[in-house]
């Protein structure tokens, strides 16, 4: 075995070892220079994110992928000992929308925070995030997904407590840490349930075993609450629009992604860990996912129109989005889970589903993408206030086209790629109820309404004598803007490139739990 | 590698179709046909005459600093025809995280109950 064999056999473990290993270096090199330090950490994300392209293809090519960490497979009582990743497309789609965000958050860094003391604990901790979304959505042990919770909450609290000398920031990240720790603590009884039961802790076995007891039922409804609540579902959202208006703008943006790799959770938990067992009560939870979405969706998109700060109006902004990738994932286990119906019957139940995971990197981007522009409002005025801001896109223009690409991409307008996902969701929800698609296209209306006023008073109207010497932000952040703003555009033009090779395969891992099960059948 | 029919292959969305490049080359002949069209026009525009100035009905122009909406001020109409709700929603976010965490409590609560455990 060559060495780039050795490397690739090892690839999954090093998703998340160079991350770790990069976060523990980054004191270090920081002791040296701050310019080496960046360097180093955009370096440890690019090589981490030239990995996940490597895994990617390989899960497309072969199918799972089943890791396990120390020796070959071991089993006592017919229970996996071992710790183990098992990546299938919907993991590793999951772990690209991380890898892309924490990436571009670290270009972003450089220039945004290079006048701020305590970069090295900074970048410290968006390594050490980026380990642990990346363990959340690679793991195949329910033991470790609480561990990489674990680890992505304490280094997200501290990412959004950064400016300590800010009350409300380090009050942000103490309601973070308080959410994050109870929603943990009850997965940890949650899997604690399973595991007194089937004496397991691996998801695939766990799915082979459960038999949906009374216990299981009450760990179902523990894990997509805990996990809901962490992913910022209505009326579970209330830490999200204080975590996000308070962290660094490039926090904000890996923060989204932490918030999806819970959604990932909930979806992980419902079709693979009771895959076997989800269609046999007479219970829809397709359906709690579509009311939950709803409420989500409305909820967050009015709570955005009254908002006069930039960051905490992008905030309930998200929060709607979310609606929709839960609206899409309920519709198609409405149908999935019905045995009457089924999915051979009911096609648009795949294309909700394919709406909802193609909207989870659409999501990202976007709000990604606004999140950044509103650091770069701030890098540029000091002003987060919208009543305060005005005329910047005479002095702004890079920034003021970034924030077009975006505004039109969340709102769902043609050509972005915001509208490929919500088309799918609107014509698959219609066939389950046309209202729930009347309320959809609704809160996407408000989307746009609510984005435009930031574009009115944030980048519309006269010059403001206050602003004259305000100057565009540094390349950097221009660059990393850039990018996410021509990923959009990119998926935007070419929609069916990206559902054919990413989105479809990720869809069938969810709706196929089997091919999960087989994966550890595979190791074994 | 990709080809160039994958890349700019319709996107079946089950009950119809997308082709973004499609509505980009239609787009740019509607504005094209646009921008002929109003070739034809009068060009009667003469700068820094009265034609260019702005008329309040008849009131003395402000200066721009104070002309600017500022975003309170936005979809006023809609807020007041909306009171009810955001008064309501506005009364449950109370920032407090106790009752973040009773909200918590609250759905899995419901839930129990949704699934019959309770």
């Amino acid at each position: 075995m060559n060495f780039i064999d050795l490397i690739m056999s090892h690839a999954p473990a090093l998703l998340v070892v160079i991350p770790l290993l990069g976060a523990f270096l980054t004191p270090l090199i920081s002791k040296i220079n701050d310019k080496i330090r960046n360097i180093f950490v955009i370096s440890i994300l690019g090589i981490t994110a030239v990995f996940v392209l490597l895994v990617a293809q390989q899960v497309l090519d072969t199918g799972t992928i089943t890791y396990v960490f120390g020796s070959s497979l071991q089993t006592q009582n017919n229970t996996v000992i071992r710790i183990l990743f098992e990546i299938d497309a919907l993991s590793i789609f999951m772990a690209l929308v991380s890898i892309i965000l924490a990436f571009v958050a670290s270009i972003y860094s450089w220039g945004f925070l290079e006048n701020e003391t305590g970069q090295d604990k900074y970048y410290t901790l968006l390594l050490l995030m980026t380990a642990g979304m990346l363990g959340m959505v690679l793991t195949g042990d329910l033991f470790n997904f609480f561990v990489f919770i674990e680890i992505t909450s304490i280094a997200s609290a501290a990412l959004i407590a950064f400016w300590t000398n800010r009350v409300k920031a380090v009050e942000a990240g103490f309601k973070y840490i308080f959410i994050s720790t109870i929603g943990a603590l009850f997965i940890l009884f949650a899997l604690a349930l399973l595991y007194g039961q089937y004496d397991a802790l691996n998801i695939a076995q766990l799915a082979d075993r459960i038999t949906f007891t009374y216990l299981d039922k009450i760990a179902l409804i523990i894990f997509i609450s805990a996990l809901a609540m962490k992913g910022g579902i209505v009326p579970m959202h209330m830490w999200v629009p204080d975590a996000y208006g308070r962290a660094p703008a490039s926090a904000s943006l890996v923060l989204v992604a932490a918030t999806q790799a819970s959604l990932y959770g909930v979806f992980r938990v419902l079709f693979t860990l009771y895959g076997n067992v989800i269609h046999l009560p007479n219970i829809s939870f397709g359906w709690i996912l579509v009311i939950l979405g709803l409420i989500t969706m409305l909820v967050g998109v009015i709570m955005a129109m009254i908002q006069t700060d930039f960051k905490r109006l992008i905030a309930y902004g998200a929060v709607a989005e979310l609606g929709y990738i839960f609206l899409g994932v309920g519709t198609g286990l409405t149908i999935i889970a019905n045995p009457d119906i089924g999915i051979s019957s009911a096609p648009f139940a795949v294309e909700a589903m394919k709406g909802s995971i193609f909207h989870i990197i659409n999501d990202a981007l976007d709000v990604g993408l606004l999140f950044m522009i509103a650091g770069a409002v701030y890098y540029a005025t000091k002003e987060t206030s919208l009543n305060s801001l005005g005329g910047l896109a005479r002095n702004m223009k890079y920034t003021t086209i970034f924030f077009i690409i975006g505004l039109l991409a969340i709102s769902g307008i043609p050509p972005m790629n915001g509208f490929a996902s919500k088309l799918l969701i609107y014509e698959s929800t219609y066939q389950l109820n046309p209202i729930i698609s009347i309320i959809a296209i609704l809160s996407s209306i408000m989307l746009l309404a609510v984005f435009v006023k930031i574009f009115q008073s944030v980048f519309l109207g006269p010059k403001l004598k206050k602003f004259d010497d305000v100057k565009e932000v540094p390349k950097s952040m221009l660059i990393a803007m850039g990018i996410v703003a021509s990923i959009i555009i990119f998926f935007g033009l070419f929609p069916d490139l990206i559902v054919s090779n990413l989105v479809e395969p990720a869809v069938n891992a969810l709706i196929h739990p089997e091919n999960y099960l087989q994966g550890l059948t595979g190791g074994l | 590698m990709i080809s160039i029919d994958e890349l700019f292959n319709t996107f079946n969305t089950g009950n119809g179709f997308w082709n973004p490049v499609l509505w980009l080359i239609a787009f740019v002949i509607i504005f094209l046909i646009i921008y002929i069209i109003r070739g034809f026009g009068n060009n009667s525009y003469k700068k820094g005459t009265g034609q260019t100035q702005v008329f309040l009905s008849g009131n003395p122009e402000s200066d721009f600093e104070s002309m600017h909406v500022k975003s309170s001020n936005l979809y006023w109409g809609w807020t007041e025809s909306m009171k009810w709700i955001i008064d309501a929603l506005k009364s449950i976010h109370t920032g407090n995280v106790s009752d973040y965490v009773l909200w918590f409590v609250i759905v899995m609560g419901v839930l129990f109950l949704f699934v019959g455990l309770i």
